[in-house]
């Protein structure tokens, strides 16, 4: 019978070594991330420094995280989950595995829109979502709002990537919040029809097929922008920087802005130590880091931006309150089925 | 204990384990019964039919180009005698190593319009966009190209073990018979080798039809993306597990298939007087056209996208080769390593369990043990999630109800549910082959063996696994390279601070930075490949051995 027991033998061991380190007497807390480790472990690093706890970190897309802090349920080991965009913290607070944070810090330093009135979650970073126009082809006269882009003149003009993506999906969120479900129904419509070429790729292929000469305009995060103009790749930097950036709808709601953000789980056991790291990524140094390292607009109002986001100028933000993208976002997918927006 | 008895129980201890295995999946056909709403119909009005065009297209592009590559590349390396066959005879499986998401990107990063091959066109001949035609990487034709390109080693690798096993004594009929390569092929070491090719084209084909990152970066909507746009976008995980499945049923109408063309037939040899291959002696433009026919697959699925990612990982990736990094190596290694082995063992017990004693129970069992691997990595993860951590939860409860103790989570979070997941996902790679090898040994073998008074245990110890030798190494190194290569599952399940080599090229590449993914990439490469080249040294030795 020895295949049957080293196979028990091998269960064993696996079973022994897998099971959970348990902690030491010093501080920690667990974290769940839908930040990529790259663009929130140094920021990490630093708060263990300072403070001597440790942060335990898994990162993932937030949907599958979500579902795991769901179903681990009281016993969950995560402290917090940082998502990067508002629908899905929208949708880990309406799924109850979340708590408030009850922290003068944090609603001094957030501006409202940008936070869960209830105190479930708190916006760390911008993410803006403009036009973006290739130099010398593109009057910009020409550009105003994001629904002008329905218009005929723009056929065969538009690079945008799918609809599958949550960028996307909260763009649509956005406008059905502001012109409702049948006008956004039909801009998308044509806008499928003003498309240079069915959506591939991400955000930056749509900027580079625009440097490239597919198509005129491109709608993408302006931090991808930013992450081309620093990527090293010359053939990357060659085509971002044909590329100039136009806020639209400044003349009525503002630009499509989207947020990272935290919020504690329902399950959390360490508490005080997840303050104080929620904290920490609003201090004015952590939030400096966020536009410095990944060309996110900081949430804190005042808090220094690079000169390559100065150099695109200020503007006006869509001030819809954010958990709308969340509410919103189920019918923005049907909607863009609808129009035949891949 | 008699026979019957010990039969009784190996077939009990089968059926339980394929139960268990089949966990994730079971839970997932269960939300078929739970009530989705309105999404059918809306799905059905707007874009199902897509899914499943879309993704039968998909199956028959992949089953075309693997089935091309694979059986005429194993057969001319096998039989044939032309110059560089020593090296294709193993080269040709390096693009195994070479994870599916991977060459996607490195190849739209070569061929997309703003890639280097068109803008260079561009340059030379003075040509803008638009006045010019260029092949779309970026499409359902590109994503099968890919998928073949890096699963045709599957069936080159199965029908080569066929062909090098088929009795040297049936081909030679054939040649006496005045057969010329091509009848002989055709007519008698094709048909022979119908087991084995098959046994390929399913996996080949179920992994198709688990392939997520393929095909969501081209933007071909197929049933996979479907399901994460059902769940995640229409946060509908109800509709998301039907379209699962459905997903499950055309496996299923695929191993149908396979069996309603196998009917009664029986593989194995009747004689195990295996000689050193004759083979055929290619010269002059045949020789030329078996070279080109050998290179172009691994031209276009090993070395050409190996390249651009070691031209990438020079130029442009600033990586740091420090402690984190080796650490992701030893982490990818030691879970693929534990997977592989724990399959091999359970491919053998469910495999010889099924030889032992074909009932329709056991039979089905198996079958069903076997699924996961059609199934999208973040499926089963999601199915692995759900009962461990009501287990977990449930126990917890009652122990503190009991006795006053937390448990809290045991399982969940943990490396174990992660290897339970890769078995769950992986187990068909190392049944399959498993299967396939044992078939082609006669049942007059097992009879010898009990009619000496050997116990089952002690048959399969003696004969099967000695003679099995080479299916079990290729069973157990297949899972290794699968399991280094897989993402979605390792993602959602690993612990907290455990990172591996494919979670880091993911996470560059969602980020969009495909060239700082190489050196993950690579490194995910050059680790599948000594596996690989092991594989096929001793395959060709075993076959050696085999003829002494």
């Amino acid at each position: 019978m020895k295949p049957h027991l080293s196979l028990l033998a091998l269960a064993t061991a696996i079973i022994t070594t897998a099971l959970p380190v348990i902690a030491a007497a010093d501080e920690e807390v667990n974290l769940y991330s839908a930040r990529k480790e790259e663009l929130i472990k140094p920021l990490l690093d630093r708060f263990t420094e300072q403070t001597g706890i440790r942060v335990n970190l898994v990162t993932d897309k937030a949907e599958t995280l979500l579902k795991r802090l769901e179903s681990e349920g009281i016993n969950s080991p995560a402290d917090l989950i940082i998502t990067v965009d508002a629908g899905n913290l929208h949708r880990a607070k309406e799924a109850g595995v979340t708590q408030p944070i009850a922290s003068e810090v944090l609603i001094a330093a957030i501006p409202e829109t940008y936070r869960d009135p209830e105190g479930h979650w708190f916006g760390l970073s911008l993410r803006a979502r403009p036009i973006l126009y290739v130099e010398g082809k593109v009057d910009p006269d020409s550009l105003s709002t994001y629904e002008a882009l329905a218009d005929p003149a723009w056929q065969g003009k538009i690079c945008i990537r799918s609809s599958d993506n949550i960028y996307n999906q909260s763009m649509v969120a956005s406008m059905i919040a502001a012109d409702g479900v049948e006008a956004t129904e039909a801009w998308a419509r044509g806008l499928v029809a003003n498309m240079a070429r069915p959506p591939r790729g991400g955000d930056r292929d749509q900027i580079a097929a625009a440097a490239a000469g597919q198509c005129d305009i491109a709608i993408a995060n302006t931090y991808y922008l930013a992450g081309m103009l620093n990527s090293g790749d010359p053939s990357q930097v060659a085509a971002a920087e044909m590329m100039r950036v136009f806020w639209p709808n400044q003349d009525d709601r503002g630009t499509h802005v989207n947020v990272s953000g935290i919020a504690m789980t329902h399950a959390a056991k360490n508490k005080d130590a997840a303050t104080q790291l929620a904290e920490f990524l609003v201090s004015p140094e952590s939030q400096a880091w966020y536009a410095e390292v990944n060309g996110e607009y900081p949430v804190l109002v005042d808090a220094e931006i690079t000169p390559l986001l100065q150099s695109w100028g200020t503007f006006k933000a869509d001030e819809v309150q954010l958990s709308v993208l969340g509410e919103y976002g189920p019918e923005a997918v049907r909607l863009m089925d609808r129009a035949g927006w891949k | 204990m008699s026979t019957n008895g010990r039969r009784v129980w190996w077939s009990a201890g089968v059926v339980f384990s394929a139960l268990v295995l089949a966990i994730p999946v079971l839970v997932i056909v269960g939300f078929v019964f739970v009530p989705s709403g309105d999404v059918w119909r809306h799905l059905a009005d707007t874009v199902l039919g897509d899914y499943i065009r879309n993704t039968l297209l998909l199956m028959l592009g992949v089953a075309f180009g693997t089935l091309i590559g694979g059986v005429g590349t194993a057969w001319l390396t096998s039989m044939c005698r032309f110059p560089g066959r020593g090296f294709f005879e193993w080269a040709l499986i390096l693009p195994m190593a070479m994870p599916a998401y991977i060459i996607a990107y490195t190849y739209t990063g070569m061929l997309d319009f703003a890639g280097p091959v068109q803008t260079t066109l561009r340059e030379w001949m003075g040509w803008r966009f638009g006045d010019y035609w260029f092949p779309e990487i970026r499409s359902l034709e590109g994503a099968a190209l890919m998928l073949a390109l890096v699963l045709y080693p599957y069936v080159y690798l199965l029908s080569r073990a066929a062909f090098l096993s088929q009795s040297l004594c049936v081909l030679d009929v054939s040649r006496t018979l005045g057969n010329g390569p091509w009848r002989t092929f055709f007519f008698v070491a094709l048909p022979l080798a119908r087991p084995a090719i098959v046994a390929g084209l399913t996996l080949a084909l179920m992994e198709t039809l688990a392939d997520y990152g393929t095909v969501q970066y081209f933007g071909v909507q197929t049933f996979t993306t479907g399901i994460f746009r059902t769940w995640f976008g229409l946060n509908n995980a109800a509709a998301a597990a039907q379209l699962a499945a459905m997903l499950l049923g055309f496996v299923l109408v695929l191993i149908a298939l396979e069996r309603i063309s196998r009917r009664n037939a029986r593989y194995h040899d009747t004689s195990q007087r295996h000689q050193a291959i004759r083979r055929y002696h290619l010269t002059g433009w045949r020789a030329f056209g078996a070279v080109t026919f050998c290179a172009l697959p691994l031209l276009l699925g090993f070395l050409i996208p190996a390249g651009q990612l070691t031209h990438w990982a020079v130029t442009i990736a600033d990586t740091a080769y420090d402690a984190t990094y080796w650490r992701l190596v030893r982490n990818s290694l030691e879970l693929a390593a534990i997977a592989a082995i724990i399959a091999l063992l359970l491919a053998v017990f469910l495999g010889y369990g099924k030889r032992l004693h074909p009932t329709r129970t056991v039979t089905s069992a198996v079958k069903v043990a076997g699924l996961g691997y059609a199934v999208p990595g973040t499926v089963i993860a999601i199915g692995v999630i759900i009962p461990f951590a009501w287990f977990d939860n449930t126990l917890d409860a009652w122990m503190r109800a009991t006795f006053g103790i937390s448990t809290g989570l045991l399982l969940s979070g943990t490396i174990a549910a992660l290897i339970f997941a890769y078995l769950t996902r992986f187990l068909a790679v190392a049944l399959q082959t498993v299967e396939a090898g044992l078939v082609r040994i006669r049942p007059s073998m097992d009879e010898a063996g009990r009619s000496m008074g050997h116990r089952p245990m002690q048959i399969l110890g003696r004969i099967h696994i000695p003679i099995l030798r080479g299916s079990l190494l290729t069973a157990m190194l297949l899972v290794f390279v699968d399991v280094l290569k897989e993402l979605p599952a390792t993602l959602i399940l690993r612990p907290f601070n455990y990172n591996t080599l494919a979670v880091r090229a993911y996470e560059l590449a969602s980020d969009e930075r495909l060239a700082d993914t190489a050196p993950a990439a690579l490194t995910i490469v050059l680790a599948g490949l000594l596996p690989v080249i092991l594989l096929s040294r001793s395959i060709t030795k075993s076959r050696n051995a085999d003829s002494t």
